[in-house]
């Protein structure tokens, strides 16, 4: 079967984000004064070919553990569905 | 004659500098490309600076799965020296060789200027030339240079004085040149414990030579020129 898996990749939670500090500061100057808790971080988009959703799942878990995320300064979420 | 690997990955920009830098003081140097699986006999392995892989994913982490970096991590358990420059930093941070990561730099601009460092811990294969709290200005050339690691992992790195170069605060009135990125504790470079990995953001490959305006840079590379295996006589083989 094959999957088509979401990942969200995010800066921790306390981690200073400039990134998101700066597009909040940016989104307030244009007049959204209501946007707060503003974070940027990175998707990807990836087909996987697995017996089954959660092998599909496991098997991006091993990808971002390795590689498409840092465990010291990123969180990630995956969302699987069947491509 | 003590040799020494500059390796090179696609992208890698501070190679040649480094390579005269580690020939300047009497060292063979030699390049080793990332997709090579072994150091052709190199005693101190130094991973320059520049842009790996194009910063794709984050800065370091596609060059640290190299096959290069197999004998870079067999090098690094065997006890033997290893320094890592700006991205060559990044790089061994994603490769676990040092603790903690480089992230965008708090002022989210791209910083390319002399900043002043302390030497704090001079017992490593890089810094023995100088002298402990030796202060020294040295360029700095980065986007994502803010180190970061847990409480915990800070705590040891303080605790077991493994912070070899340290940003000077910034103080009001001051001409020297503060953290350029909000490093935690301005952090500069650490090392591992034994001293024989060490990582910098700053580039004193580029401050090696009166006639770059500056030497400060210089004791690095007499650092690593005068490195002895610990327990043998010269040259005497590692392997």
């Amino acid at each position: 079967m094959s999957f088509r898996v979401h990942v969200r990749v995010m800066p921790r939670v306390g981690l200073l984000d400039p990134q998101g500090q700066a597009v909040e500061h940016a989104l307030s100057a244009l007049g959204f004064g209501e946007a707060a808790g503003v974070r940027v971080g990175r998707a990807i988009e990836l087909n996987v070919s697995a017996a089954s959703r959660s092998d599909a799942e496991a098997r991006v878990r091993q990808m971002c553990d390795k590689l498409l995320a840092n465990p010291v300064t990123e969180d990630y979420l995956l969302l699987v569905e069947e491509a | 004659m003590l040799k020494v690997a500059v390796l090179r990955f696609p992208g890698s920009n501070c190679d040649m500098d480094t390579l005269r830098a580690v020939e300047r003081v009497g060292a063979d140097g030699c390049f080793v490309w990332h997709r090579d699986t072994d150091l052709k006999g190199a005693d101190v392995v130094v991973l320059p600076g520049g842009f790996s892989f194009g910063d794709y994913l984050r800065s370091g982490a596609i060059a640290r799965f190299s096959p290069i970096m197999q004998a870079v991590q067999r090098h690094a358990a065997a006890g033997g020296p290893v320094l890592g420059i700006c991205n060559g930093f990044q790089i061994l941070c994603e490769a676990h060789l040092l603790p903690g990561a480089l992230m965008r730099n708090a002022g989210l601009t791209f910083v390319s200027k002399p900043v002043d460092v302390i030497v704090e811990r001079t017992q490593t294969a890089f810094t023995s030339a100088y002298a402990p709290g030796e202060r020294l200005r040295l360029p700095v050339a980065h986007g994502d240079g803010r180190y970061v690691a847990s409480d915990d992992t800070l705590r040891i790195l303080e605790a077991e004085g493994r912070v070899v170069l340290r940003y000077v605060e910034q103080t009001e009135g001051s001409p020297l040149q503060p953290n350029p990125n909000g490093s935690a504790n301005h952090i500069a470079g650490i090392c591992n414990a034994a001293g024989t990995v060490v990582g910098i953001m700053p580039h004193p490959e580029r401050v090696a030579d009166a006639l770059l305006g500056s030497r400060d840079g210089l004791g690095f590379f007499t650092s690593l020129a005068a490195w002895q295996p610990r327990g043998s006589v010269s040259n005497a083989p590692t392997r």
